[in-house]
C-alpha cells in the first residue's frame, strides 16, 4: 500500500507519497491558487476547494482516472425580501470543510457564511441544508478571526450511522442532527468563552469552537480545540469538560483524535491569542494517551529554536492506523511522524502557507 | 454588436476569448458570453448574480454604474472590458 498525503496551501495543492521510506511530492495542482479545503476520498478521488479571491470559491474533483474537472459550487438561494435583518450574506464566501458523508457519492461541505451543503452525486450538484440555515438562532452566529462571516469548520459523521451529524461553528457552538439534517439542536454544555461578557460566557451559542475531532471507533468521544482551551466529551458533544493538563499552552487550532483509541488525541498548542506563535519559539505537538488527564510534549525532529510556525485547524491529520501523522504550518513547514508523534521528519520541500493536511483513505 | 474582452488573468482558469455578442445592456452581453462558456459566469458574477466584489467592468474606458443588476446600456460599437485588480503576495 502506498500512503498518500494531500496538502492544501495558499498557493496550490501538493500530493506526497512514500517510496522506500521517504516522503516526496509526486503531484502539484492549482499552483498559485489558494486551497481552502481538500478531501481525498476512496478510489483516488480528491476534492479540492479553491478560494480565488477575485473570482470566488471554486470546487474541483480528481476522478479515479486521474483527471481533474471543475464542479459546480454550493450556492445559496436568493435572500428573501423579509430577511432584511439577517446579518449574514446569502452568498458563498468560501468552502471551509469537506467531509465524506458515509454513503457513496455523499459529501458535506461547511462554508462561510455558515451554510451547510450536501451532495449525493459526488459533487455534481449541491443543496443547502435549509433546516440549519433557517434556524432563527443562526442569525446569532458571528464571525471570528477566520473571517468576517461565521463558518462551519467541523462536520462529524457517525461512522455507524450517516444520519447522525455534528457540526462545529466559529462562532456558534456545536449543532447536532440525528435525522440526516432534517432538524438541528445546539447541544454543547460545559464550555466557556473567556472573551465574552461574563453573563454570556457559558452560553452554548457563543462558544468559539476551533475544531472538533472524534474517535472513529468510538464516535461518542469528541475532542475540541476551543479558542480558550481544550475540551472532551464522552457523550457525542453534549457535555464537555476542560482538559487543564494540556501543555505547553491551551490555545491552538488543530486537534486530531486517534481513530481507534478513545483516550488518545494530538494538539498543536500556541501562545494565545493575539500573538499566535509557538511557546518559546519551539514547535511541539501535545499528546494525551489517558483521555486528557495528562499530556506529553513531543518535539523530536521539530524545530526548537526561533520557530514561529502556526498550525491552522485543518492542518493536522492522522491516518486510519493512528501511527501516521502529519501537520503543516503557516510558514510552510510540513512534518510527518510514523510512530504516533514520537519523532518527526520534514520532507524536502519549502511549501507555501499550509491550510489543510489530509491522508488519503487506505484502499481496502 | 458590442465586443466583450476579458483579462488575461482569467485565462489561467478557463478559455475566455473576446467575443462580439448581441445585447443592449451589460447583463445581456454577459449572458450571451456565458451561453458559450457556462463556467465563466461563476468567475465574473457571484451566486446572487451580481458582479464579484473584486471584478471590474469598464465600457469604453469608463466603469459601469450598476454592478448589481448590470443594467448599463451598451451600443453596437462599445467595448466591454472585464478585469480585476491583482494584489497581495
Amino acid at each position: 500500500m502506498t500512503e498518500r498525503l494531500h496538502i492544501g496551501t495558499h498557493k496550490g495543492l501538493f500530493e506526497l507519497a512514500r517510496h522506500n521510506g521517504v516522503w516526496d511530492i509526486v503531484d502539484v495542482q492549482f499552483l498559485g491558487d489558494p486551497v481552502s479545503a481538500v478531501l481525498p476520498d476512496t478510489d483516488g478521488i480528491v476534492y479540492a476547494a479553491l478560494d480565488l479571491g477575485h473570482f470566488g470559491a471554486k470546487l474541483w474533483r480528481r476522478d479515479p482516472t486521474g483527471n481533474w474537472r471543475e464542479l459546480p459550487v454550493p450556492a445559496f438561494p436568493p435572500k428573501p425580501e423579509d430577511a432584511g435583518d439577517d446579518p449574514h450574506p446569502w452568498s458563498l464566501g468560501k468552502i471551509w470543510a469537506l467531509e465524506p458523508g458515509g454513503v457513496p457519492g455523499r459529501v458535506w461541505a461547511g462554508t462561510m457564511p455558515g451554510g451547510l451543503f450536501r451532495t449525493d452525486d459526488g459533487g455534481e450538484s449541491w443543496s443547502l441544508n435549509e433546516a440549519l440555515w433557517h434556524m432563527p438562532e443562526r442569525r446569532q452566529w458571528f464571525g471570528v478571526a477566520g473571517g468576517e462571516q461565521p463558518g462551519i469548520n467541523s462536520v462529524l459523521i457517525d461512522p455507524r450511522n450517516p444520519s447522525d451529524i455534528r457540526v462545529g461553528v466559529s462562532c456558534a457552538g456545536l449543532w447536532a442532527s440525528t435525522d440526516a439534517g432534517a432538524s438541528w439542536q445546539i447541544i454543547n454544555h460545559g464550555m466557556y468563552n473567556e472573551y465574552m461578557p461574563p453573563e454570556r460566557r457559558e452560553d452554548p451559542i457563543v462558544q468559539d469552537i476551533h475544531l472538533l475531532s472524534h474517535c472513529a471507533a468510538r464516535p461518542e468521544i469528541v475532542w475540541c480545540q476551543h479558542h480558550n482551551g481544550v475540551f472532551r466529551s464522552e457523550n457525542a458533544g453534549a457535555d464537555w469538560y476542560e482538559l487543564t493538563a494540556i501543555r505547553p499552552s491551551k490555545f491552538g487550532f488543530a486537534v486530531a483524535a486517534h481513530p481507534r483509541d478513545p483516550d488518545t488525541a494530538w494538539f498543536v498548542p500556541a501562545i494565545k491569542d493575539e500573538r499566535r506563535v509557538p511557546v518559546d519559539g519551539k514547535v511541539v505537538v501535545s499528546r494525551t494517551r489517558d483521555g486528557g488527564r495528562s499530556f506529553e510534549v513531543l518535539r523530536k525532529g521539530l524545530p526548537q529554536r526561533h520557530a514561529y510556525d502556526l498550525v491552522w485547524r485543518h492542518a493536522l491529520a492522522v491516518d486510519e492506523t493512528g501511527e501516521l501523522l502529519a501537520f503543516g504550518s503557516t510558514s510552510g513547514g510540513l512534518w510527518i511522524s510514523e510512530n504516533g508523534g514520537d519523532s518527526w521528519t520534514m520532507p524536502e520541500a519549502r511549501l507555501p502557507p499550509i491550510a489543510a493536511v489530509r491522508f488519503a483513505p487506505a484502499e481496502h | 454588436m458590442p465586443t466583450v474582452l476579458f483579462t488575461s488573468a482569467l485565462q489561467r482558469f478557463l478559455p475566455v476569448p473576446s467575443a462580439q455578442v448581441a445585447g443592449a445592456t451589460i447583463g445581456e452581453a454577459l449572458t450571451a458570453v456565458f451561453a458559450s462558456e457556462p463556467r465563466l459566469r461563476g468567475y465574473v458574477l457571484d451566486d446572487r448574480g451580481t458582479l464579484r466584489r473584486h471584478v471590474a467592468i469598464y465600457v469604453n474606458g469608463r466603469p459601469v454604474g450598476d454592478r448589481v443588476r448590470l443594467t448599463d446600456p451598451v451600443a453596437a460599437d462599445d467595448e466591454i472590458y472585464v478585469f480585476q485588480a491583482l494584489s497581495g503576495g
